[in-house]
């Protein structure tokens, strides 16, 4: 078990190295932040002297090494635009984000996984049918539109709850019934099928033939096996606490990670937007590592596998 | 009177009728084998009478425990005989067993429906069933997960869940059919001391005619979703009336027999969506008639015992010599 | 009679997945095994999961490379797998196994499925092609109608029979069939083995039989080779190797199988179950389940060596033999 983990922590570590070279490359082959930031009518000299400020004339490999030294003693660097660091920069956003985010996911788990197990114990009933339009209807639907629509309805036609801002609680239902509504149709149609497929597996009808009561059925035997694969999709929307509502947030003008991120790239401030990423990589990095042990917690046969290891 | 008993049993799924009207009686301690080839219906009989079919099949007829009526009751009423009175096991033990609960957990789940044990007794009482069919060291494997366990192994696991309940009636649906051939010996070994000593009932479901003739008292032999003859073991083997029985017999090789051409049954098994309006085995019979192709035979009692659905049954040998000295 | 395939201690093992840390385990699939195939004879091949019995039948045919050993195919080395000389070879030599419908495009009419060798092999085209495979259809007992149906119309015995016929198209002198009646009812099984009799007669084709059902090798085999854990414990003729087995293992094996009318009293039941060959006992693989051995069978391997007629690879069988009688 133990080389296990350290098999596993030794990869997340690596994906991350991978996610900041590949940023730190990227950022600097898309532009120059010094004509962005200083505007294209800016004189010479203070291009020059923004470049020699930055480190920007260096060759890459020499600017990659000094970020690497940095970020090695915490130090992510400070924003270009108004010289205060990076981290306090993403850090301060965070809240906002996760404010919407977070009530969103139990959403999508409180009613998504009710729903969909709900319509696979009803198979063809109406409840079913209406279970599987609405969660087509749930993951088609692109977010922007969404929003926008959901916009124009409560709050255009409505007006019963604001259209963008953060100043009271009311300002955070849209953005969460928009950022829940395609993830609740996700979860149940994956949850239906999931539960449908085990529901068919012979230790059901064993746990029948021993007299349970199809409660016990469903709950001691049905679910803990169905959970096994719907748990890689919570893991994935875990991941995308932070980073999944670029959209949502630049709609409803909602001051998160996500709009942080549309500003900063538009600005190429470099440390900024390096910041976001190693931020967002971790954290969906730690989110994986998460599921593969929960993974283990509910799959005897998977920490068998690993213990032999 | 019997212990359970099934009459004019019929099942359609989607509109298609699998099961034609069984009649069967299991009487207590008595173990009958049931016959056939796939798709025959000899589990779907067990499993509608136990309920355990999906939704969308269409049951009627009657299935009765004890005088108790199975089709057609409560939920609850039905799960109070399920493991208690009538327990099942399956063909392929290793996924038969929830993969994320422990043995020990699945079989204690028995004890405390059927026997109301907990706790310390529940575990005592499970390690006793788990050694009782012949796991070793059961007191420590008892918290080990199925996929731990050889399909043997998850197969005496399915036994021991099975008498947890204490039932009445074992209904073994081709236990060892996905066993290798020393563990198919040892399971049927077990499965047949097992009654012995609980003097339940069971009924054996098989297409292998070995196992049932070596366990069984009687048995009833099924084709197309009817019973085409029943009889105890030894008139049936020494002298199949039915030539579907017969047929069946001869299709197998023997152990003794050398190299002898065998002799199959010609054709295949009809599809249920298009039976034959006759006798459904007319089209593959060496005996048939044109009026096999348009009646449908009726399962009626032999004068020398049993029952056979069948215009123009096989003469036995006792019949045959008779007839022989007869005319002598 | 000549020889026509020829295994020469073969060897196979397989290496599970190697994890980051730590050790990866090989398993011996088969762990040194000499046989030979006549030509024109039915060999059996006998044993339960694990046994090695389908790893064999695929060395044989050149499907898969062994370990050590080789395999001899008229008295020439095996060519590796995907050479040139390896496909030309592919038309003489042909698999047939348990499950028809895997083994078939469920998307292509059967008459394609079996015209489908004969355009690789360059055998047949336009009219003699058609002509071909109503040929083969008619002698596995297909009827012409139903050339253009698809596998999935087909009932499993349809469909073994369309598995027969495709490899029969190229006229290979050998044939290697596992469990190819296994998954099949009792009434259809007996008309697909009746057909493989017959095809082997008529043809003089070489074959090799993998099953674990007994019965059925009994009746259609020459001679027979009963194999555990990787190795050949008792070959002998078939008569000989059912009526009067002398290894305990293929004693216990032919003892297990139940006989009409004849009880469950006097089998020999084995204890315990056939070993992991991840896991494989000292000496004798056999000995913890053995009913004869002693501390010699655990300290030795056993070779196959001559005895009352057969091959057999068992110490203790004067002892053996006398149980038997």
């Amino acid at each position: 078990m133990f080389p296990f983990i350290l098999a596993k922590i030794a990869r997340a570590a690596l994906t991350i190295v991978l996610v900041m070279t590949f940023a730190f490359v990227v950022l600097r082959m898309s532009g120059d932040p010094a004509q962005v930031l200083l505007g294209p009518d800016a004189p010479q000299d203070a291009v020059d002297a923004f470049r020699e400020r930055w480190g920007l004339n260096d060759p890459i490999w020499q600017q990659y090494l000094a970020y690497l030294e940095q970020i090695l003693t915490f130090d992510f660097g400070v924003s270009m635009r108004d010289q205060s660091p990076a981290l306090d920069l993403v850090l301060e956003r965070i809240p906002a984000t996760l404010a919407i985010t977070i009530p969103a996911l139990i959403l999508k788990i409180g009613i998504g996984i009710p729903a969909g197990v709900y319509a696979a114990l009803h198979r063809e009933s109406v409840a079913d049918r209406g279970v599987i339009m609405l969660s087509i209807f749930g993951f088609t639907i692109p977010s922007f539109v969404l929003g926008l629509v959901l916009v124009l309805i409560f709050a255009v036609t409505l007006g019963w709850l604001p259209s963008g801002g953060q100043d009271t609680w009311q300002h955070a239902i849209l953005p969460i019934a928009t950022l829940s509504i395609g993830g609740i149709g996700i979860l149940a149609r994956f949850s239906r099928s999931a539960m449908i497929e085990v529901l068919g597996q012979p230790y059901i009808r064993t746990a029948m033939a021993k007299g349970l009561p199809w409660r016990d059925v469903v709950w001691k035997h049905a679910l803990p096996n169905a959970v096994i694969p719907i748990i890689t999709l919570i893991g994935f929307m875990v991941g995308a606490l932070i980073a999944g509502a670029v959209v949502v947030e630049s709609i409803f003008s909602w001051p998160g990670v996500g709009r942080l991120i549309v500003v900063s790239v538009a600005n190429r401030d470099l440390a900024v937007v390096q910041c976001l990423l190693l931020v967002i990589a971790a954290s969906m990095v730690v989110a994986n590592l998460c599921v593969d042990f929960a993974y283990g917690l509910l799959d005897p046969r998977l920490r068998q596998k690993r213990a032999a290891h | 009177m019997s212990f359970v008993s099934i009459r004019d049993l019929r099942v359609a799924f989607d509109g298609v009728q699998v099961l034609h009207g069984i009649d069967l009686d299991i009487g207590k301690g008595e173990t009958v084998g049931l016959v056939g080839e796939s798709g025959c219906g000899k589990s779907v009989t067990w499993l509608a009478a136990l309920g355990l079919l999906p939704g969308k099949a269409q049951i009627s007829g009657s299935v009765t425990i004890e005088g108790q009526e199975l089709i057609g009751a409560r939920p609850a009423e039905v799960e109070a005989v399920r493991g208690a009175r009538i327990a099942m096991i399956f063909q392929d033990p290793s996924s038969s067993l929830n993969p994320v609960h422990r043995v020990g957990r699945q079989i204690g789940e028995s004890l405390r429906l059927h026997r109301g044990l907990r706790g310390a007794a529940a575990r005592n009482e499970a390690v006793r069933l788990l050694d009782m069919v012949g796991i070793p060291s059961a007191a420590t494997r008892i918290d080990l997960y199925p996929h731990e366990f050889s399909g043997g192994q998850c197969q005496r696991i399915m036994i021991a869940m099975a008498l947890a309940g204490q039932p009445d009636l074992l209904i073994a649906d081709e236990p060892t059919t996905a066993l290798d051939a020393t563990i198919q010996a040892q399971i049927l070994d077990l499965l047949s001391s097992i009654r012995r000593e609980t003097g339940m009932a069971m009924v054996l479901i098989s297409h292998d005619l070995g196992a049932v003739s070596a366990v069984c008292d009687r048995a009833a032999v099924m084709y197309a979703g009817r019973i085409v003859e029943a009889n105890d073991i030894a008139r049936l083997f020494t002298g199949p009336k039915h030539p579907y029985t017969r047929g069946l017999f001869d299709a197998i090789p023997e152990m003794d027999a050398g190299r002898a051409r065998l002799r199959p049954i010609e054709g295949t098994v009809p599809d249920p969506k298009h039976l034959p309006p006759g006798c459904a085995f007319a089209p593959r019979c060496p005996r048939a008639s044109g009026f096999c192709q348009s009646h449908l035979p009726e399962l009626k009692p032999q004068v020398r015992g049993g029952f056979v659905a069948c215009f123009h049954p096989e003469a036995t040998r006792a019949a045959a010599r008779e007839r022989q000295a007869a005319v002598a | 009679m000549s020889v026509l395939v020829e295994a020469r201690g073969l060897v196979q093992q397989y290496t599970t997945g190697k994890p980051l840390f730590g050790q990866a385990s090989t398993v011996r699939a088969v762990n040194g095994i000499d046989l030979a195939v006549q030509e024109g004879e039915i060999l059996g091949i006998v044993g339960e999961s694990g046994s090695g019995k389908s790893t064999l039948g695929r060395m044989l045919l050149g499907l898969e490379t062994p370990f050590a050993g080789k395999v001899l195919y008229h008295g020439q080395p095996m060519p590796a797998p995907r050479t040139e000389h390896w496909r030309r070879l592919r038309a003489q030599m042909q698999l047939i196994f348990q499950d028809p419908l895997a083994a078939l495009d469920r998307r292509m009419t059967i008459a394609r499925q079996i015209a489908e060798p004969l355009e690789i092999h360059d055998r047949a085209k336009g009219p003699e092609l058609a002509e071909r495979v109503a040929g083969l259809m008619a002698r596995v007992g297909l009827r012409r109608d139903q050339a253009d149906r698809y596998p999935h119309e087909l009932s499993g015995g349809q469909r073994q029979r369309v598995v027969i016929a495709r490899a029969l198209a190229t006229n290979p002198r050998f044939l290697v069939c596992d469990e190819p009646v296994s998954a099949l009812d009792v009434s259809i099984q007996a008309q697909v083995v009746n057909l493989l009799r017959d095809l082997q007669e008529q043809d003089g084709l070489t074959m090799v039989f993998i099953s674990h059902d007994l019965k059925v090798v009994r009746n259609i085999c020459d001679r027979v080779a009963v194999m555990y854990l990787g190795r050949v414990v008792e070959e002998a003729p078939s008569d000989r190797n059912f009526a009067d087995p002398r290894h305990p293992y293929t004693q216990a094996l032919v003892s297990s199988i139940p006989q009409a009318g004849q009880g469950l009293e006097g089998r020999i039941i084995l204890h315990g179950e056939p070993p992991n060959p991840a896991a494989r006992p000292s000496g004798c693989a056999f000995h913890p389940r053995c009913r004869l051995a002693d501390a010699a069978c655990a300290a030795t391997v056993p070779e196959l060596e001559t005895h009352g007629g057969r091959l057999a690879a068992c110490l203790k069988l004067p002892a053996a033999a006398r149980q038997a009688a």
